[in-house]
């Protein structure tokens, strides 16, 4: 018998950039057309794996937000407000259809722009994006329905700002169900990752949508801030940090403008000796090292029983050094870049604060692209709850691990946080998940799996992890008035 | 290399297994894209860890002889090919086998045990594992008692392995779980188990007389176990799919699910074996495609 490798090496797979068209820059999308800013100043858009410049996109000025405003009452007051839910659902259904035929280039611009794992912008980010235009199409025409004996209204414009860590699939979240309830919109895509948000406007204009239903303009933080504090807008959808979710609910006190805010998170997963530990390690990859740890809902804060700490631990590193870290182009990359420079530089401050608290810290070896921004996953074992990296949302693959003896006292860790966003239990036995899941105070908890998403079910936090639902049913009230 | 017979007790209790979990988790493996360079190296591979297979009522010694030759002989019309693992056959052409394969790389393999079902006693079983090593075959591949088994007598199908491992002296002993009849994932588990700690050189899914024979999620849990053993106690046991692995493309994504579950110690003849009669050819086409940029009719391949 001949020895026939000594290694075996995936070769390159990287997905076809040429089937993605990207403009050298892109105007503000505002009823119905692309229009020029009225100052025009331009930003650089990098794609995060090589530093290289995507496109240039436009920073709005107040009068801008304005004029977008503007055109999204102009739209909720005139043919918008007066086409019937079958109508309207018509519209959403065809934003769907063309976001399935566009699949393809919408993940690689999700990828190029954004720096995710082309395998997820395909399989996760763009499929879930349509099943969201789809889901909500349905109850365009079923909101007497969905609310029996009430009469929902809609809410009227709603001024939407979304982050960068799941660009496209974000503004579906916010534009579908607000859309559905016969709303207009006015939303900002968070400036590192404009770039889907734009196509999704020409998609909108390809579905001939009526103008100024959606409006999609561009910048950073003070043109967000510029559409909450408009007087014209009547519901505020926010996701993104916490210390910005503070920032708005001040901003809007005392005025009429309602508010669904979906914000950080430092979710616990649970794993109880009984559990099935190989494909609770799997779990544990995906709920932190899924899209580089950007991910509210991520679980980084793992407990473990201790029986089995060094078990799970073991395989958790076996499989740590299975991900390929690298080319978010590339098929078979596990891990791709991080953000943007901002964001490594937070993440690797955490990991210094890990290492400086005396946690042990663990990174398998892999080699990283020079041009970029990159992190391995990270581990950190030994971990205190009073430890930073276990309190506070680092938002990059970094997992904090702590090992407990009762369910008490895992019931009582898990809830000491400021967060309640999500959560994750793993064990074989029905009674013990029944009994966490009633105990612990997170917006969406996750029995033996965990990152699972679907446009039927709600989404959204406990405590400071914000409030109102979005997805489902409940995203429905979120858009209407009773 | 050679494991000893009933070298560890039988375990008490099997880690437990979620499918769904599983299935996902083969997902992943099968979402792995092979290109170029990475291809032709996998698909080497593959030809190296074949056993070639013909377990029929109606063989006979020319189809063993035709079958020895293609053994070493896959595809004459590309020189510098791997030749197949073993050739895998019942105890009465094992003689035939070994002397139409002397000097060559390629071992005999010959099924034992009152193959497929093992419903016998194990006096004949022990037998039937005696005519195939005395003709000297250098891997037995046995089958567990199902029956027994899913009584829960897991006594009775430990120490029955650890008999026919002590039979097989020193040939290799590849115990066949028949996973399409033990009904559960979990089920999978505790047998695989069961046979690593009897002495198990290798586990085997399945006869190829069984629907479903080797799928990606059963193979896992079994990798699992096997992972799980060498963790504990450092020692590497084999691992050989069997039955329904008849395209490259699935045989490759298993080379992946074994890579990312085992390390790349386990990616040799010695630890994995692919246990196919119809594999060998569509490797061969994929590999003259990746050398001609064209695919070859069907009728250029020998069907031996």
């Amino acid at each position: 018998m001949k020895k026939t490798s000594e290694h075996w090496k995936l070769a390159p797979a990287p997905e076809d950039r040429s089937q993605a068209t990207i403009a050298s820059h892109y105007d503000l999308f505002i009823d119905g057309k692309f229009q020029k800013s009225a100052k025009g100043k331009r930003f650089k858009s990098i794609n995060p794996a090589d530093e290289k410049v995507l496109s240039e996109i436009t920073e709005s000025t107040d009068a801008d937000v304005d004029k977008a405003v503007k055109a999204a009452r102009k739209a909720y007051e005139g043919e918008w407000g007066k086409l019937s839910g079958k109508e309207r659902g018509k519209y959403l259904y065809r934003i769907a259809r063309i976001i399935q035929e566009k699949a393809r280039e919408l993940a690689i611009i999700e990828s190029l722009d954004g720096g995710k794992p082309i395998r997820e912008s395909r399989d996760i980010d763009v499929p879930l994006a349509a099943a969201h235009f789809f889901y909500y199409a349905g109850w365009a025409d079923k909101l007497d329905y969905a609310f029996p004996g009430r009469k929902p209204r809609p809410l009227g414009v709603a001024g939407q700002v979304i982050p960068w860590n799941f660009p496209l699939l974000m503004a579906a979240w916010k534009i579908a169900p607000a859309l559905a309830c016969g709303n207009t919109v006015v939303i900002k895509p968070a400036e590192n990752t404009s770039l889907t948000a734009l196509k999704l406007a020409e998609i909108i204009q390809e579905a001939e949508l009526p103008p100024g239903v959606v409006n999609i303009i561009t910048g950073h933080g003070k043109v967000g801030a510029a559409i909450i504090g408009h007087k014209d807008i009547d519901k505020i959808a926010f996701t993104g940090s916490t210390g910005v979710g503070k920032l708005i609910q001040r901003s809007i006190a005392g005025t009429h403008k309602k508010a669904t805010l979906e914000l950080g998170g430092k979710a616990a997963n649970i794993i109880f000796e009984d559990a099935t530990l190989d494909e609770a390690v799997e779990g544990i990859v995906n709920g932190i090292y899924f899209n580089q740890g950007h991910v509210c809902c991520a679980g980084s804060r793992l407990y473990v029983e201790e029986s089995v700490h060094d078990e799970v631990i073991r395989r958790l590193k076996h499989r740590m050094g299975t991900l390929i870290v690298g080319d978010p182009m590339d098929k078979n990359t596990d891990i791709g870049a991080i953000n943007s420079s901002e964001q490594l530089e937070t993440i690797q401050k955490y990991i210094g604060i890990g290492k400086k608290e005396g946690a042990s810290f663990y990174q398998p070896a892999c080699s990283l692209p020079k041009k970029g921004f990159w992190c391995p996953p990270t581990l950190f074992t030994d971990v205190a709850q009073s430890n930073r990296i276990a309190q506070e949302e680092i938002f990059g693959p970094v997992l904090a691990v702590q090992s407990f003896r009762t369910v008490d006292e895992v019931i009582k860790k898990a809830n000491n946080t400021p967060y309640g966003l999500s959560a994750g239990v793993w064990t074989d036995k029905g009674s013990k998940i029944f009994n966490l899941t009633s105990q612990l105070h997170a917006g969406v908890i996750w029995a033996n799996t965990f990152n699972k998403f679907d446009p039927t079910s709600p989404f959204g936090g406990f405590k400071e992890s914000g409030f109102g639902r979005e997805g489902g049913m409940h995203g429905l009230a979120a858009y209407l008035d009773f | 290399m050679l494991r000893k017979s009933a070298a560890y007790p039988l375990p008490t209790s099997s880690p437990t297994v979620d499918q769904v979990g599983v299935i996902e988790r083969t997902s992943r493996f099968t979402a792995r894209s092979i290109k170029k360079e990475s291809k032709v190296q996998g698909l080497n591979m593959v030809l190296s860890m074949i056993d070639l297979t013909t377990l029929e009522g109606m063989d006979t010694e020319g189809k063993v002889k035709q079958l020895c030759y293609k053994a070493q002989h896959l595809h004459d019309a590309y020189p510098g090919l791997n030749s197949v693992a073993a050739v895998c056959v019942y105890p009465n052409y094992v003689a035939l086998a070994k002397k139409e394969l002397k000097g060559t790389t390629t071992g005999v393999a010959s099924v034992a045990t009152a193959f497929p079902s093992g419903n016998s006693s194990l006096k004949l079983k022990l037998e039937d594992v005696k005519m195939a090593v005395d003709s000297g075959a250098d891997e037995v591949d046995m089958v567990i008692s199902r029956g027994r088994f899913h009584q829960g007598d897991y006594a009775f199908v430990y120490d029955e392995i650890a008999s026919v491992k002590t039979a097989c002296g020193k040939a290799r002993l590849k115990v066949i779980l028949e996973t399409g009849e033990l009904g559960t994932l979990d089920k999978v588990r505790r047998a695989s188990d069961i046979a690593i700690a009897a002495g198990a050189d290798f586990i085997k899914t399945s006869t190829g007389k069984i629907q479903p024979a080797a799928t990606m999620p059963v193979t896992l849990v079994m990798l699992e176990a096997i992972r799980d053993h060498y963790f504990k106690t450092g020692e590497m046991v084999g691992m050989k799919p069997a039955g329904g692995i008849s395209k490259s493309k699935l045989a490759l994504h298993y080379l992946i699910m074994v890579k990312e579950t085992l390390g790349e110690a386990w990616l040799d003849p010695t630890w994995f074996r692919f246990g196919a009669s119809s594999l060998a050819n569509d490797v061969l086409m994929q590999i003259m495609k990746q050398a001609t940029s064209n695919y070859q009719s069907a009728d250029y391949f020998s069907i031996d």
